[in-house]
Formats: structure tokens, sequence, C-alpha cells
């Protein structure tokens, strides 16, 4: 029997979900005036009486206090009566296989209240009226339902019964491709979406010829994933020839000998001193913290799933790089997110949105809730992030997700015994995102929207913070020798990866699914959600089972790692699959790409003298200024209790911080800082001034707040187009080499990365014209305090007090927000001096451990004028700065205050310090980098003036509604 | 002798820690429960004169914040809680505790839940700084405390009572002790921020957001049973107990302790004495 429950707001209560879809409608272009009601509901199937089927509804669904209920058999007149007349019903369901965490917690729910029902699914029921029939269907496809993920039923449910899957009659495949020719080889790579390359599936078919035998799916597939661009990074790990004015190099593998190589020789160069424990090797970069634990950082990118399915892309993404500090050495604890998203305007027109493409607005509300959801309920502080706005990135939104961990000493490593048990834990196993890593490895396209669905997974939250539970428990008693968590790949990649060194032998019967009806293959390469491979000794494995048990985790062995050389696949008692571990993880060919720098045309930007109040204005209105408090506030910033320096800071907690600073530890005063840097307009210039510009942004914002210029570590993350383009792969190249070159001057490692490539959309109905995102680097900075109480915040403090502006400000007005927003191009680039900047920043830190900052900023997208405003209405408080004893380079003298402005040279900060301090503080620098610039006052006015001539005299809390206007959704 | 806390957590509780280290920090012996040893064995929980329920995300606030935790609560540590409720101890909900409290129907003397906690106004999660004043004495947790400055983080915080008869009858129950209150959000210890502070004593007039920051009827914060030793809140004390975590500490150097530190010596204090 299958019993319907419908939840409504009762008589008086706010629909909140239909308020929501009225504000997101005009978005569509719709007919403003079309009424809609809502209500959520319960589909529950069991032998039940409609009393106790009103009795759950009472008790555990409904609350009476707020909602009202309809209860009865699917199909009963009661659920379509129309309040109105004319009304259109409409039902979105979750796709069969899809997670649904509400269900899932309902079904377990109602077995507590003794009932045993056969399954649950959930639903979201529309009446609307007064909506044209194809404005109607508008609706559902692009705010109700997303195709990818839910079904649209227009009228009366008529479900019968919900779907269990179908029974699985094992049937072991394989593929004859010993005899095929290149283009059936090409065909079987197509049609079995491996996203291998002909040269690839060549040295495939050799081996199986060697071996005199055709490959079976599983080992075909394992295949595929292992040599997947996203799991082995082939083309930047790889042979790159690389040509630009100096020359042409030759890289055996170019992250290796580039960014890799200096955190090499840092490391040699710290000596005893060094404070990296493990990089580029293991799921996240480690350095050391304090005497008892070190501290693990990792970002990761998860572009193409949040393209298709933003809530789930994000949700996943964030839920991936979660389990991959979890799985770093033994495993973290997990103390802080990070968040940088992509999009194209969302004010773009709905007619300019390419087929196949979502609107960025719907994009952007998608990913900023997939993050809120899962990182607020793993309790997990996301506290610092950015987000950043070009319409190249209309096809290929970019969503970057980081986490950082805290973890023991001891427990920084990980090796597989021999004969170790492999114990999966955490959620069942089901067709989840099947293809993802290979999906992720391809160019998006028109249609990939529709082709791709099956790659894309919603997470849930609640099943990981579970496994985290359990998993610290495990580590603390020393149950097991090594963890990873199944990322892109699956066990496929997760078993792969632990048992390279050893072998492995995996019972895919044994893996707990979800559903009936999944393959052998599928069960190996399904992407589900929270799932962590461990090593367990057998002796530990009764332990580690009922621990898991202790907390409803769902834990079971899976296989054994035996140290055959060889990955064995089993299917009950069949061999459904053997692998050498060396040929699937050294077999791949390699492959020799060309890259070519080509220096952009350099042209000059015409600096005109506007009026520069309306041009501050503009800069803080744009969307990459705007103030983000409408994401940040989405998000629990505060969860563990360990907040220093919050996103959000200043008199009324609405200033836009530099950096996070968090507590790890409640019984330590040492911090942990966190900030970021990406310069994407940068690129278009030169992408080695970018990444030398991304490093420079993230450090001096770690600096800004008080982190020690010694102990920062940064990240990178690639994001490029199509890299089979030696011009795309050359300008990635450039970058790597920036990077090698800033990280040896400023002695800040890298020590971890992830790459996202063929960030190109092709729109198939419209001449294939391709869009390539900007080149995008992101780095991410993770920096340290001795004494958090020696943080600072950007925001004005006290009226009286003196302001200095550090470094040096140049003629470097290319790729500015001042030309963004009076759509100017040309200009040089800001480029960086590194080792003066670094020499800056130590004095600058000397100057906040000794205490005698205030206040400080950095200056970034709108120069110092932007710095000024927001410290000023940070603070409450006014400024009186002249500008005219500023050195502004060589720039052209009728052009000196624009430059002195808004100019977005490297390296420089506003710092606000107490008169009786001021001397001490100016002492400390040498007179080329630092400037007296004016005094704080408590007026609600900042003025700028050079000598004479006013430059700027605004109301700061006028300029504080232009940029927080914007993005106040 | 220490008071000993109980915190118990669900799976998708995430405050634990946390409040542990509050209860620790203000003289408590505090432990964290998992659900299920208390399931196992409700009579181990009669040990300790405090039981928390922590915040976070019981059960992912699947079907509604709180809900299925209430539920474990209501028909299986019936006995658990009649032991804390007569036997002179403290039961303390913070923000998904508070909600499980409220739905467990703990609070009110029916023992039937005569309030929720909904959606908040806003229709979606939202982490800010808030004032808060206290109405009455009547509460333990709160002795001592005109003016509290304190994060909410949540996104179905908006109390709503059944009816006018029900927010009277609490109101003359003293069991409203906690309440959003007007003032620029710079709140200090003990400082009044604003001209416009609303008469305690008195069911105050509906503030907008942010200052109630999620429509709550009557500004209401938090709610004790008529003991007053049984209280849930929304804001989360926890977060406020060094001095670090105060949004403008950087802005105010003298400041010394946390505003929420209180609660938890509150506690300790009353069992003590």
């Amino acid at each position: 029997m299958l019993w319907e429950i419908d939840i409504y707001p009762a008589v008086g209560q706010p629909d909140l979900v239909a308020q929501s879809i009225a504000s997101d409608a005009p978005d569509l272009g719709l007919d403003p005036n079309f009424q809609i009601k809502t209500a959520r509901g319960y589909l529950v199937e069991g032998h039940f009486t409609e009393d106790q089927i009103q009795d759950v509804a009472n008790q555990l669904f409904a609350d009476s206090v707020v909602e009202t209920t309809v209860v009865g058999m699917v199909g009963d007149s009661k659920f379509s009566q129309s309040p109105d007349a004319d009304t259109a019903l409409v039902h979105v369901l979750p796709k069969p296989g899809v997670t649904d965490a509400v269900a899932e917690s309902a079904h377990q729910a109602m077995t507590d209240l003794g009932l045993n029902p056969s399954a649950i699914r959930t639903f979201e029921k529309y009446w609307i009226s007064s909506l044209p029939d194809d404005q109607l269907q508008l609706l559902c496809d692009k705010l109700l339902a997303n195709d990818s993920i839910e079904e649209v039923r227009r009228g009366a449910l008529d479900l019968q019964e919900l779907g269990h899957g179908e029974t699985y009659q094992f049937e072991l495949l394989t593929f004859e491709i010993r005899n095929a020719t290149d283009e059936q080889l090409l065909k079987i790579n197509t049609d079995g979406q491996l996203s291998l390359n002909l040269e690839e599936l060549k040295t495939i078919q050799q081996r199986y010829v060697e071996l005199d035998r055709e490959p079976t799916d599983i080992e075909l597939e394992s295949i595929a994933q292992t040599w997947s661009e996203h799991c082995s990074h082939k083309t930047l790990a790889g042979r790159i020839e690389y040509t630009d004015e100096n020359g042409t190099v030759f890289f055996e593998n170019m992250l290796k000998e580039t960014i890799f190589q200096s955190t090499v020789d840092l490391m040699k160069e710290f000596g005893d001193d060094n404070w990296c424990v493990s990089v580029f090797k293991d799921n996240a970069g480690i350095v050391t913290f304090d005497d008892e634990i070190n501290v693990a950082f990792k970002v990761e990118t998860h572009n193409r799933p949040s393209a298709i399915e933003p809530y789930g892309g994000a949700n996943t993404g964030i839920g991936g790089v979660i389990r991959d500090t979890l799985g770093t050495g033994l495993g973290a604890k997990p103390i802080c997110n990070t968040d940088v998203f992509c999009f194209a305007d969302p004010n773009t027109s709905a007619d300019q949105v390419p087929d196949g493409v979502l609107h960025p607005r719907r994009v952007m509300k998608g990913v900023v809730s997939g993050v809120r959801d899962y990182g607020n309920r793993m309790g997990i502080p996301t506290v610092n992030g950015a987000v950043y706005f070009d319409d190249r990135y209309i096809g290929n939104p970019l969503v970057f997700c980081g986490n950082v961990g805290i973890l023991p000493k001891d427990k920084s490593f990980k090796e597989v015994q021999p004969n170790d048990m492999i114990v999966a834990i955490g959620g069942k196993t089901g067709r989840d995102g099947i293809h993802g890593a290979t999906f992720s490895s391809d160019t998006l396209s028109t249609d990939s929207e529709k082709l791709s669905g099956g790659a894309v997974q919603i997470g849930n939250a609640i099943t990981e913070k579970m496994v985290a539970d359990v998993l610290l428990q495990a580590r603390d008693r020393n149950l097991y020798t090594a963890v990873t968590d199944c990322g892109a790949g699956g066990f496929s990649s997760a078993v792969g990866e632990m048992g390279e060194e050893l072998g492995a032998e995996v019972w895919l019967d044994k893996a707990p699914l979800k559903y009936d009806g999944l393959t052998y293959t599928e069960i190996w390469i399904s992407e589900a959600q929270e799932r962590m491979v461990f090593s367990v000794p057998k002796e530990n494995v009764d332990e580690m089972l009922k621990l898991c048990e202790s907390e409803n985790v769902q834990a079971d062995v899976i296989g054994q790692f035996v140290p055959s050389g060889n990955l064995t696949l089993k299917y009950g008692d069949a061999k459904v699959g053997e692998l050498s571990m060396k040929f699937l993880h050294d077999g791949r060919p390699p492959t020799i790409r060309k890259a070519e720098y080509q220096p952009a045309e350099t042209t000059t930007l015409e600096l005109a003298e506007t009026d520069h109040a309306s041009d501050l204005k503009k800069i803080l209105r744009s969307l990459n200024v705007a103030s983000k408090e409408w994401v940040i506030r989405q998000y629990d910033h505060e969860v563990q209790a360990g907040s220093v320096i919050k996103p959000l800071v200043g008199i009324k907690n609405d200033g836009p911080s530099d950096a996070a600073v968090v507590r790890p530890r409640l019984d330590s005063r040492r911090g942990v800082v966190v900030a970021c840097g990406m310069n994407p307009h940068f690129g278009d210039f030169d992408t080695y001034h970018m990444a030398a510009s991304g490093i420079d942004e993230a450090i001096r914002n770690c600096v800004a707040v008080g982190a020690d210029p010694n102990r920062i570590a940064v990240l990178d993350n690639f994001c490029w187009g199509n890299t089979d383009r030696p011009e795309m792969l050359g300008s990635l190249t450039r970058a790597a080499i920036a990077c090698r070159d800033m990280a040896m001057v400023y002695k800040t490692p890298f020590i971890s990365g992830k790459d996202s490539l063929k960030n190109e959309f092709v729109d198939t109905r419209n001449d294939n014209k391709r869009i390539a995102i900007p080149s995008t680097l992101l780095i991410s900075a993770i920096g340290q305090v001795n004494s958090v109480d020696k943080c600072v915040t950007m925001d004005l403090k006290e009226p009286g007090s003196v302001l200095f502006q550090l470094g040096l400000t140049k003629n470097e007005m290319g790729g500015s927000h001042w030309s963004l927003v009076n759509e100017k191009s040309g200009g040089s680039v800001p480029t960086v001096d590194a080792s003066k900047a670094k020499s800056l920043f130590e004095k600058l830190h000397s100057a906040i451990e000794n205490e005698l900052v205030l206040s400080c900023h950095d200056l970034s997208e709108g120069g110092l004028v932007v710095c000024l405003a927001e410290m000023a209405f940070a603070g409450g408080l006014g400024a009186e700065v002249n500008l005219e004893s500023l050195d502004a380079g060589d720039t052209p003298s009728e052009q000196t205050d624009l430059i002195k402005l808004f100019s977005e040279s490297n390296s420089r900060f506003v710092v606000e310090v107490a008169k009786p301090n001021a001397d001490t503080f100016k002492q400390l620098f040498a007179d080329d980098e630092v400037t007296d610039i004016g005094e704080v006052n408590s007026s609600d006015r900042l003025a700028i003036q050079s000598g004479e001539k006013i430059l700027i005299d605004e109301n700061i809390d006028e300029l504080k509604a232009c940029w927080q206007k914007p993005l106040a959704w | 002798m220490k008071p000993k806390a109980l915190i118990v957590r669900a799976p998708g509780t995430n405050c634990d820690e946390e409040t542990k280290y509050a209860f620790d920090l203000a003289g408590a012996d505090a432990e964290v429960f998992h659900i299920n040893r208390l399931l196992e064995n409700p009579e181990i929980g009669k040990q300790f004169q405090i039981l928390c329920i922590p915040g976070g995300f019981s059960y992912g606030d699947d079907i509604a914040a709180g809900r299925i935790f209430a539920n474990q609560f209501r028909l299986y540590l019936k006995d658990l809680i009649y032991d804390f409720k007569t036997n002179n101890k403290l039961v303390l909900g913070i923000c998904n505790g508070f909600q499980v409290l409220i739905k467990s129907g703990a609070l009110f003397e029916s023992e039937e839940q005569e309030a929720t906690l909904t959606w908040n106004e806003s229709g979606k999660y939202d982490d800010r700084w808030v004032d808060l004043e206290t109405a009455n004495e009547n509460c333990v947790f709160l002795k001592g405390s005109d003016r509290l400055y304190l994060p909410v983080a949540h996104a179905e915080g908006k109390f709503v009572p059944q009816n006018d008869a029900t927010l009277a009858n609490l109101e003359n129950a003293g069991q409203l002790p906690l309440r959003y209150a007007a003032g620029i959000p710079a709140g200090l210890p003990n400082e009044t921020h604003s001209e416009n502070a609303s008469d305690a004593s008195a069911i105050s007039a509906q503030l907008s957001f942010p200052c109630n920051p999620n429509g709550s009827t009557a500004n209401v914060a938090g709610l004790c049973d008529p003991s007053g030793r049984l209280f849930g809140l929304m804001p989360h004390p926890e977060r406020f107990i060094d001095r670090t975590q105060h949004p403008h500490w950087t802005r105010k150097r003298d400041l010394k302790v946390g505003d929420g530190l209180a609660i938890f010596t509150n506690a300790v204090d009353y069992l003590k004495s």
C-alpha cells in the first residue's frame, strides 16, 4: 500500500517556499502575477491503517503548531482537489536512485516508532494558477526541478509503488580489443565514456595481446579511471615542450620540476627548521603547527557537476574535500572550510544564456546553498572565500572548496600492511556519479546537461559527519594502518591507490548497495558519496566494525591487501578482473605536449581624468568588490568556537576581513590563518604576473591580520581552458613557472594542488562557438600566529590615529577595476618585486607583534581608495587623507592622482597607528616603503586631497550602501 | 565536588566539544555520550546533575529541526527527563538542543508541545550576533545577567506559540526569560545599547530583523520550564567564552571574558549551593 502525507503551512503561517519561487521567477521572464501555493510531502509504502498514518503524520512529519496535513492513499481525490479553479498541480520527486536524505532519516524515525515502512520518498507539491501553459513548463524545468536529479509529474500522482531496483543477473562482459582497428578502439572509448586517447587505447591493446586474452569491462574501466586526467593529472604531470620568449624548455614532469621542485628546495633550505611535513603526496598537504599537532590543507575543484546541478555539485564538492582531509595521514579533524566561486554576471538576461546552460543566478544560488547545507551540517565553520565574476564563466562556473584539518604529529603518515583487510565505511553504493572522473576530464557542451546526468550526485552530510565521528575514534584507538576517501573513481581509485605497492583482492559482492541491480563494474566505479576505505589489521577488524555499529555507521569488509602485486576483482566466486598494479599505475604511455607562450598584445590604456568619486562608487558596486554578506551569513562561520577573526568585521560586523583566524584548540592561543588570492583579469595580460599577483595577495592577506610571513604555506588550483591547445598549455606552464619563482623568494612552500583543465563550453546550437574561461589560478594560503591576542582587523579604530600606506604605487592599471568599470582595456599589469615584498611583510609583521598596529588592510581590487573606503565604513569613522607625499613611480605627472587612487600595484597596505606610536612604527621601514597619508577622525566622511586639490569627499554610509546593495539578495 | 554534566550527541550534533569545554571551564565535570549509549541504558544518565543537548543538526534536521531527536527523548527517555525534573537537576538545550527540548514537550507543564521553533522569516540559515535581554530571575541559567551579546546560527529558530493564550500563560509563569533586544549590534557585557531597550517585565513590542533575527513571536529567544531549571535558547553561549570570540574584540582590547560563560557558571553555582 502506498500512502501519501501532504503538509501545508497552517492558516496564518507564511508559505516560504512560495515566496522564494515568486522572488526568483522574474529571472525567467515569467508573468509576475501568477499565484503559487506549496506543500511538502512523503510517500510511505507499507501495510498500515489510515489511523496509523495520520498518527505518524502528527507525531513525526508535521509540526502541529504551524502546519496542517492531508493524509490518505495515493490517488485519493482529496490530494488533487484544487483550492481554486484553473489551478495546475505539479509534483516534483527525486529521480529513482538519487539520494533522498530526508526519506532515509524518515525511514529510520518511523522504524523507531515501531512502524516498518518498506520504502519512503519525499516530494514537493505546487498549486499554480494564472500562468499560461508554456510559462508553467518553463517554471517547472528551470526553477521547480532540475532534470538531472528530479522528475516533474503534472496532475494527480498515480504511483502504485516505489521502485526498489531490479535483481541483477551476473554476466561477465569482455571487450574485443585485440584485433580492433583504431576506429573501433575509438568507438569503444566513446561508447564506454572512457575518455582515453588513441595512444592509450593502443597501449592497452598491446598489453592484452601480450596477455593473450581480451580485457573484461571492469579492467578497461579501472584503467580508464586510473589514467583519467582527474586522477592522474596526465597533462601537467606529463612531458611538456614549452616555448616562450626565453627559448624552449623540455619538462619530463612539468609540475614536479616547477612547483614541487621549489618546495623540495625550500625544505632543504629550511634544514633542521623544516616545517613541511607531507607535500604533494597525500590527500592534503601537511605542515607543522605546534608541539603536538600538524595542520593539513586541501582545496578541490568541483566544476563540471556544479555546472549541471549546482546544489548537488557544490554539496558533494565540499563533502569530497572534507573527506580528503579526513583521509590525510591517519585522519585529520576538519576545523574550517573555504569556498571560492566564479560565475557569470547573475544579472545576465535570460535570452543571453546559451542553451544547455543554467542561468548564472540560479547557478550561484544553488552553489551557495549546496556549500551551506553540507558545511553547516558537518559542523565545520566556513571562514574564508571569494566570489569572482566574468561572463566567460557562463558555461563553466568554477567551484573551489577547501578544508583545513588538524592531526596528531604521529598520525601524519599511513602505510598499508600486507594482508590488512579492506574495510569500507559510510554510505552505501548506488549508481551515483558513474563516470564522474572521466566526465570531469572532458569539455562541456550543450548536450552535457542530458548526457552526463548520471555523473551528478547529491550528498548526505550527516552520513559523512557520522563517518568523521567514528573515524577519529578509530584513529585514536590505532585500529587501522591507512585510510583514504572514495572520491572520483570510487572504490577503483581508493583501493587502487592504497594497494599500489602491495596488491589487493576485492570482493565486490560484499559492498553494501543502496538498491539491487548494480553490476560488478558499477559497484567498482560508482562515485556514491560519503564512503571511506581503511586498511585494518585482521585482529582489529571486529573492534572496527563494532565501533561503527555503535554509532549506526555502515561498515563492511570488502577485500584484502594481498601482497600479490595485482589488483584482483571478484564477484562471488567469479574472478571478473585481474590487473598488475604496475601496469595500472605506470603503464600509461607518456605523451609530449607542446606548450607555447604567446604574449598578449600590449596596448596603452587611455587614462582619462574621470570623476574620482563616481569611479569609486562604480567600483564599490562592481560585483567582484561588492559585499558578499549574503553568502557569508548563510554559512556557520563560528561553529567549533575557534573563531578569532571572522569574515565580517568592524563596528557593525559587516566589513570585509582580509583573512580568517581560527584557534583550532580551545585551550591554546595559537591560531591558523586562512586567506586566498586570485586575479583572473590579470591573466588576460600575462599569466606569469597573474600568478605572482595571486601569490602576493594570498600572502599579504595573511600578513595583514598578523600571520608570520615565514610560516605561510600555499596551495595551487589551476582552472584553465582546453590545454590540448599549445597556447593554453603555454599560459598555464608560464603561471607554474611564476609559482616556482615566487615560492623561492617568499620562502612560501606550495604543499598541495589540484587542476581542472578543458574548461571550455561548446555551444553546439550556436555554430559550435567556444567559450573558454579566463585562465584562473586560485592561491589559497594557510598561515599561523603565535598568539591570536595580537591579531588585527581592517576596520578603523580610533579618531586621531595616523594612516600610513606601505609599499610602492606604480603605473599599473592593466586589468584594474578602474579600467573594468570604465570599460577600458590595455595598460601594464601589476608585477611583483618579491624580495622587496618579503622584506616589507616581515617589517609589518614585527610591527603587529609589537602591538603598534590598530588596523591594517591590504590594497587589492580598486586600489588605495577602495581600501580606505572599506576601512572607514567598517570602522564607522571618517578619515582625512592627503596623497601629495605619496610616490607614484614613473607615472606621468598629469595622471598621478588617478594612479595613486586606483592602481592595483601589489604588496601594499594601509595601516592605522595610534599617534603616540607613529614614529616608532615609521622607523621600522625604509623611506620608500612607508608614507604618512592622513588621519582618522570621528566624522562620517572620507576626504582625500592631493595638496589643496580635493579628490574625494564622500559620506561613508553612502559608500557602504553602494558596496552592500548589489548582492544583498 | 564538581557537578557532573552529561552532553548528549546524536548523529549530526556538532557543538558538543565546545559545549563540554565551556562546562569544564565553568567548573563542571562534563562528558559527551552518544544517544545510543543512553537508549541502551537510560540509567547511566541519572548519575549526572546537568543534562545538555548541544547545537548541531541532529539527524540532519531532516523532517524538521530536532524532531527525530525529540521523539527519542519523548518516547524512550521520559524517565530520565523526569529524574532531572524532580530531583532538582538542570537541563540545558542550545540551538538544536532547544529545538529538541521544545518539540519533546519537556519545557511545558502539560508535557505537550505548546509552541515550536520553525523556519526563520527570511527562509534561510543566518549566522549573526544579537543583543539579548533577560526578563526575570526565574531562570537558573540567567541569574545576574541583564543583557547578553551572543551569536545565533540557525535556519529554524522562529518561536511560535500555539495561540495567544499559550503565550500569555508562558509569560505569566515566567517561562520566557530571554528575548532578542533592540540596540546597535555592538554589545558588550552589561552595556545597554539603545535608548529604545524595551521594558523587560512586559511582553515586548515585536522587533524587526536583524534585532529579532528570525521573526520570533514576542522576541522570544529562550524558554524555560516553570521551575526555571530546564532551559532552552537559540543563541550559542558556548561561542562567547573567550574574549577573542567577540566580533569587536580588536576594538575593545580590555574585554576579559565572554558573556556566554555566565550561563555555564550559573548552572555550576546552582548545583554547588
